[in-house]
């Protein structure tokens, strides 16, 4: 098993979404990939900076909202014919018009209910500890300022030259993160 | 930077003749904000130590209306539905009305969440959070009359398919079971569309919380959110799915509504213009409602800079069109009645607006027709006090509106001999009035203990705004 290594990365604070997404472009262009930004609010072009291109979110809600429509028409094709036939006003036991209203409903809630825990599920969350929150000035991250950590894991990392490539790019602070 | 009353009905007077897009009190948000006052500032009303006595007093309020609202529900499970006004015929009445009313007022939530985010309108930022929890705390509202009025609520889960002992299942081609889902899946959905916008904004709490306890519990609401940009990405894309979700579900949920009324025979009820006519009808209530609760909400608090003329002014404009819609529907009624050559609906039209609840209909033209109007002038338009008041004459307005419809087409229907009045019973008061102090409470609780605005949209909004005009704001 890898020997963990003695920091988790290191944090560079930045103060406005431009100089991020610009040092995670430079950051990547060097060569390091285990790295990640921290905003807050979602900053266009910072994920795909950091080198995450796509998510499969969108399959995953399209198969839920699909179970949700087959399952649906589904069970009340069978239930009104098979099940329990009800003749109700000489209705046809299978009449669609009818079943398209759960039908609809049930696609919806199952894509929402996909779509919300898909997401948190990939996200990884609920995570409630997670080391950058070691860094006193990352409260930060929710209110006003923009930060990039590159992490120790990297095979490229190396505490001295990491820093001093972070250092570069003007930030206002660079902190080593404990685990 | 906050405006007062008469700064803003000066300003009225001097710039009503410049157009709105040059007029700098309808911009989308106040001059001289940036990420960090716009968190401060909406954090601030949460995580303050004192609350204003305005607060006690109309929580406290609420609070007693709900106590009245225990009450009605714990006569009607004692004594059942017949402490109600209703009757045979008029086997609907305030149970239906008010299911309808507060379902309606909920659909204005979804619209400004999920309808204008897809359509891109930036002013949907400040509004949408406090109109969504508005549409959850309606929904709740509503959700209590189809499970209380079917006379033996302890067996309200027959209404499922599931697997049972007496090998029934449900009649999937009831309006009824559609009412079922529809609902279930609205109050499901809206739900967590509201908690995860509010994920990050649980997250900035937790960070600026001085109090233990509050850094606690928020922290767990906000599962461990860190603002990662791989995170936000997956975020956003889930977001505007929901988003895209929500808004057919929206429609679909009033429509099925409407078709409660439109599935049935009873003249007045069959008719196919109800489905869009419910929903128009329900983004013109539900618009009221953001409005009477909006208005107060950002005098007391001081978020004219958040919810600005521009917000009144366009939410005004969505309310006049769907009351044009409304209006459109209200004569088309007349005209079937009289096109169709049907001697019942003709009859149903004249009941409505000569018979003896003649007074109901009068009633509704004046509120959700003529006052409205008043919309169409920018003067009263952007008058806060005028404006707060036609929105609670609308919301009276609609009410009005399912109370004639339902009312006075069961009262006299096919057969005169089948005729009956239906006047309500306290109990049919006693139990509105405490959904209305449900409703109110919930919101003053929101109020306390939520963001009433969402925090990080209002900082992605700062960004947009700073783009465009060229200079950065930090």
């Amino acid at each position: 098993m890898e020997k963990r290594p003695p920091i988790y990365g290191i944090m560079a604070e930045f103060h406005s979404p431009e100089a991020l997404v610009a040092a995670a472009q430079r950051a990547h262009g060097a060569g390091y990939r285990r790295m990640d930004g921290y905003t807050p609010f979602p900053v266009e072009g910072l994920a795909e900076a950091v080198g995450f291109h796509k998510t499969r979110l969108p399959l995953l809600v399209l198969i839920g909202g699909l179970t949700g429509l087959i399952g649906g028409l589904g069970m009340q094709v069978y239930l009104s014919s098979v099940a329990y036939p009800l003749n109700v006003g000489g209705r046809p036991l299978v009449s669609i018009p009818y079943f398209i209203p759960v039908t609809f409903e049930l696609t919806i809630l199952l894509a929402a209910l996909t779509a919300v825990f898909g997401m948190l599920a990939l996200n990884g969350l609920p995570m409630p500890y997670h080391p950058v929150f070691n860094d006193p000035r990352f409260e930060m991250a929710s209110r006003h300022r923009f930060f990039l950590c590159i992490e120790a894991r990297d095979p490229q990392f190396d505490l001295e030259k990491t820093s001093r490539f972070l250092q570069q790019m003007s930030p206002d602070d660079v902190v080593a993160i404990e685990h | 930077m906050a405006t007062t009353q008469s700064d803003n009905d000066r300003a009225v007077e001097e710039l009503d003749n410049i157009p709105s897009r040059l007029d700098p009190r309808f911009s989308v948000i106040g001059p001289g904000h940036d990420y960090a006052s716009v968190t401060d500032k909406i954090s601030s009303l949460v995580l303050t130590e004192k609350v204003g006595k305005g607060w006690w007093f109309g929580f406290g309020l609420s609070f007693l209306l709900t106590m009245v609202l225990l009450y009605s529900i714990t006569w009607l499970l004692i004594k059942g539905t017949g402490i109600w006004g209703n009757n045979v015929p008029v086997a609907w009445a305030f149970d239906i009305i008010n299911f309808v009313w507060w379902i309606g007022i909920g659909h204005a939530g979804t619209l400004i969440s999920a309808i204008l985010l897809l359509l891109r309108q930036d002013w949907r930022t400040s509004i949408n959070r406090f109109a969504e929890a508005m549409t959850l705390f309606a929904v709740a509202c509503a959700g209590m009359y189809p499970a209380l009025h079917t006379g033996r609520p302890w067996l309200d889960y027959w209404l499922f398919p599931y697997p049972n002992t007496m090998g029934m299942w449900p009649n999937f081609r009831s309006p009824l079971l559609w009412d079922v889902f529809a609902i279930s899946t609205y109050a499901t959905v809206s739900f967590l569309f509201w908690f995860i916008g509010l994920i990050p904004d649980l997250a900035t709490l937790r960070d600026r919380a001085a109090n233990k306890t509050a850094r606690a519990v928020y922290g767990m609401l906000a599962l461990g959110w860190r603002g990662s940009a791989i995170h936000w990405k997956r975020y956003s894309t889930a977001y505007m799915l929901l988003a895209g979700l929500a808004t057919p579900l929206v429609i679909s949920v009033h429509t099925i509504v409407g078709f409660d009324f439109a599935i049935s025979l009873i003249p007045g009820w069959h008719a196919t213009i109800f489905p869009p006519y419910f929903v128009a009808g329900a983004v013109y209530s539900g618009f009221a409602m953001v409005l009477t609760i909006g208005i107060p909400m950002r005098r007391i608090y001081g978020l004219e800079d958040f919810i600005t003329m521009r917000h009144l002014n366009n939410m005004s404009k969505v309310m006049l069109a769907m009351g044009l819609i409304v209006g459109y529907g209200y004569a088309m009624e007349a005209f079937f009645a009289w096109y169709s050559g049907s001697f019942y609906e003709w009859f149903m039209m004249a009941n409505r607006a000569f018979g003896l609840y003649w007074p109901a209909y009068w009633a509704l033209i004046l509120t959700n027709i003529l006052i409205p109007q008043l919309l169409w002038f920018r003067r009263f338009r952007t008058n806060t006090v005028i404006l707060w008041m036609i929105s609670i004459v609308i919301n009276i307005g609609m009410w009005l509106e399912r109370f004639v419809i339902i009312a006075t087409s069961l009262a006299a229907d096919y057969m005169p001999s089948s005729w009956e009045m239906y006047y309500p019973t306290v109990w049919d008061w006693a139990m509105f009035l405490g959904t209305i102090g449900l409703f109110f409470a919930l919101m003053f609780l929101f109020i306390r203990f939520l963001p009433v605005i969402s925090i990080f949209e209002m900082r992605e909004l700062i960004h947009e705004v700073s783009h465009h005009s060229g200079d950065e704001k930090h």
